[in-house]
């Protein structure tokens, strides 16, 4: 009995990682694409994307550049003093959601009536949040980026993106300094993702977390663009990259709500051009970081800032990304660990002999494989299948098994067309998860499926 | 129900893709793209996608500068259907090797809105050549000319640096480029390019590099060359090689400092280099450095 309800509890935990990741994906997990820039130099979209918003070896020198061509024209003076930085993005779209195997009460509106299982279907028309994209530069290797992001159901708004950087410090392209809040230099942007439904639209990669870890929003997600300072450079051609990242442990979140640790983040890659396949790409990147175990208390309430016991946690990968013509396919491979408190959510304070028998640091083994197939800048079609498996569950008794999830997204964006002074594409996305043993009711594999389709438009 | 559904959407999605595919597939006619000759080269036709990728917003898809885009930039983008081109490695009046048009893909023209597409792959800038090449009846009919011979660039003397400075008032550069380089001649406002189009003589206070490259041989060759299309001649026929060389170490004095006019900088400070009198006679403009170390050259 007690499984059962530990498992339904668990469950619930990851369904709301799921609700949680739906909502964060209706509201502004993507951004950058950015048609001011465009604009400001007169390029088409399929300048620096391979398909926007996704990067192409242009476009991704441009951006290590600092949003900078080079040519003696990056300066704002340079430009018509009615020439304003600023783009906007959003995506009307339907979608249609299945959630299989979901708790119910057996007869509505009563819940002594007992819990059944119910695959839940819903359709509609719906809205992306609103990224307002302001980007460029402040003056010749001084560059910003800053992105207030809207959610279109409550209005509010957020930043998703608020950094200026120091580019070529003493002519120099291995030295640029980036502070404030930004995307992690990643093997896999998740802001120029090419896939947006609820299901597909966020890698496992950097949000997936073991069945049974209190989700804490604080916590940490790699996709997020995260608050700190990054030190980053690159060859002249931008085949050999290195970042480093020293951000605070508050997952992007503002105001030092936890405590005051720091996390930290490197990225190395060499590029190597393979004859008439192009340009190839391995790479390894690990990131480490602590996060509080409780906090002190004014009549049993949390003081944000106050986190203590701090724990450890990490991820580690490597990755190639191999270029055949007008196909490509990124594989990635991640080891990822959290420490016992952090994922029992017990205060560390209180010792070991708080932790739930059997708990233990969950670990697990994330594979990626992402292919693109670029059949013109306007046609891009979009592969992805993702597995996590358990290495080590949060609690012994657990099955090996639990919470093992297999993803698998196919879609394509279709541009009718490409011009420099916006963008436009007509997106259609199908993706499907299964999560092994997490129903609740039954302890059986649940699979969820979103569909999408959409108007994307940048202007 | 639930794998209805998702049969359902696949289906669509796949007869979705069919009419997209079959609509991206006829784009040449429904963009206004032209569609591909049936008679270009493997590497024209590569070229011709990566062209309709990369360069057709300001170029054209004509490729007579005209893009969308080119009513906005200054100075305009080159117009491939006249074959004439600013950086070259041959005389002046012929055409430039397909080196010379990929160097120029490579680097990029400073000052203009062209950048440096050197994360292109070298067999894409190729494959661009060959089909810019195609805009014009000119590379069926002329071959590229003989790229002319850069002697061995000499050691940087007061000397020569004096001497290029002469040669500099000689050869009225001042006109345009102005008695200190600044690009504000008694000329510089008049000038117009071959289609009458206003253009710039280059500020050499502004940058280390120039159009058509950053060495000194670069530097050297403009001389010799002449940039094709635009009012700045070639001096092969004025000017000797030893002479051109000169100018090369006296124009790094004006540039702002960097490592590869350190050299000529600090010479130019030793000699107290002034700015030329153009009503001067050429005398006493040698004269008036007061602080000059003969050196032989």
């Amino acid at each position: 009995m007690q499984t059962k309800l530990q498992r339904s509890a668990v469950a619930s935990c990851l369904l709301t990682v799921v609700a949680v990741l739906g909502c964060l994906l209706a509201t502004s997990t993507r951004s950058e694409a950015i048609p001011a820039f465009a604009r400001k130099y007169g390029l088409p979209c399929s300048a620096c994307h391979e398909a926007w918003p996704k990067l192409n070896s242009f476009g991704q020198n441009f951006k290590d550049n600092g949003y900078q061509l080079m040519n003696e024209r990056d300066s704002p003076i340079w430009l018509n003093p009615s020439y304003w930085p600023a783009a906007m993005r959003i995506t009307p779209h339907w979608h249609y959601e299945s959630a299989g195997r979901q708790p119910v009460d057996a007869v509505p509106g009563d819940p002594t009536s007992g819990s059944i299982e119910k695959t839940i279907n819903t359709s509609g028309f719906d809205l992306t949040g609103i990224d307002i994209l302001t980007a460029g530069t402040l003056a010749k290797n001084i560059s910003f980026l800053l992105v207030p992001s809207i959610d279109p159901g409550d209005g509010t708004v957020g930043f998703e993106s608020a950094n200026v950087r120091l580019d070529n410090i003493k002519g120099s392209t291995w030295f640029n300094v980036k502070f404030g809040k930004a995307e992690l230099d990643l093997p896999l942007s998740e802001k120029r993702m090419m896939t947006f439904s609820n299901v597909g639209g966020a890698y496992q990669l950097y949000h997936f977390m073991p069945v049974g870890e209190p989700f804490d929003e604080s916590f940490f997600s790699f996709g997020e663009n995260q608050v700190g300072v990054e030190l980053m450079g690159h060859s002249l051609d931008d085949h050999t990259r290195y970042a480093f990242s020293f951000m605070s442990s508050t997952n992007g979140e503002l105001g030092l709500s936890q405590g005051r640790t720091y996390d930290y983040y490197l990225h190395l890659s060499q590029g190597f051009m393979a004859g008439k396949l192009g340009l190839q790409r391995i790479g390894i990147f690990g990131l480490s970081g602590f996060r509080p175990t409780f906090f002190q208390t004014n009549g049993g309430d949390p003081l944000p800032g106050t986190g203590q016991g701090n724990r450890s946690f990490y991820r580690a990968g490597v990755y190639g990304s191999l270029y055949i013509g007008k196909f490509d396919l990124t594989a990635v491979y991640q080891r990822s660990q959290d420490n016992v408190f952090i994922a029992n959510g017990v205060g560390a304070n209180l010792g070991g002999g708080a932790l739930p028998v059997g708990a233990q640091g969950p670990e697990w083994n994330t594979g990626t494989f992402e292919a693109h197939y670029t059949y013109s800048p306007r046609l891009f079609f979009i592969g992805r299948y993702e597995l996590v498996r358990m290495a080590r569950q949060v609690l012994a008794t657990d099955p090996s098994d639990l919470g093992d999830t297999d993803v698998f997204t196919i879609g394509y964006r279709y541009y009718p067309f490409m011009h420099s002074r916006a963008g436009f594409a007509w997106h259609q996305e199908f993706a499907t998860l299964r999560s092994r043993k997490t129903s609740p009711v039954n302890g059986l594999d649940q699979r969820t499926s979103s569909y999408f389709m959409g108007f994307d438009f940048a202007f | 129900m639930r794998i209805a559904h998702n049969a359902i959407f696949l289906c669509g999605m796949v007869l979705s893709l069919g009419m997209t595919m079959a609509t991206a597939q006829n784009a040449g006619t429904s963009s206004g793209y032209p569609t591909p000759k049936g008679d270009f080269t493997p590497a024209e036709q590569r070229g011709h996608g990566l062209y309709l990728r990369y360069c057709f917003e300001c170029h054209g898809v004509a490729g007579d500068g005209e893009g969308d885009t080119a009513p906005f930039i200054d100075p305009k983008p080159r117009n491939f259907t006249l074959a004439v081109f600013k950086c070259r490695s041959t005389p002046t009046g012929t055409l430039p090797l397909d080196k010379d048009l990929e160097d120029t893909i490579e680097r990029g023209i400073v000052h203009s809105n062209m950048p440096s597409w050197r994360p292109l792959r070298q067999e894409d800038r190729a494959d661009l050549v060959a089909y810019i090449k195609t805009f014009s009846a000119r590379w069926k009919t002329e071959k590229p000319g003989e790229p002319i011979k850069i002697p061995a660039e000499p050691a940087v003397t007061a000397d020569r640096i004096k001497d290029g400075q002469a040669v500099f008032k000689r050869v009225e550069c001042w006109k345009c480029h102005g008695v200190e380089g600044r690009a504000n001649g008694p000329s510089a406002d008049t000038l117009t390019d071959d289609q009458g189009r206003p253009i710039k003589p280059f500020n050499f206070h502004d940058s280390d590099r120039f159009k058509c490259g950053s060495t000194d041989q670069d530097m050297y060759r403009d001389f010799m060359t002449g940039l094709d299309g635009t009012p700045m001649p070639s001096f092969a026929d004025n000017i000797k090689p030893d002479e051109a060389w000169d100018l090369v170490f006296y124009l790094r004095t004006l540039q702002p400092p960097a490592s590869v006019n350190k050299k000529e900088k600090e010479i130019a400070k030793q000699l107290g280099l002034k700015p030329i009198n153009p009503n001067a006679p050429a005398q006493s403009d040698s004269n008036q450095q007061q602080n000059n170390q003969p050196q032989s050259k």
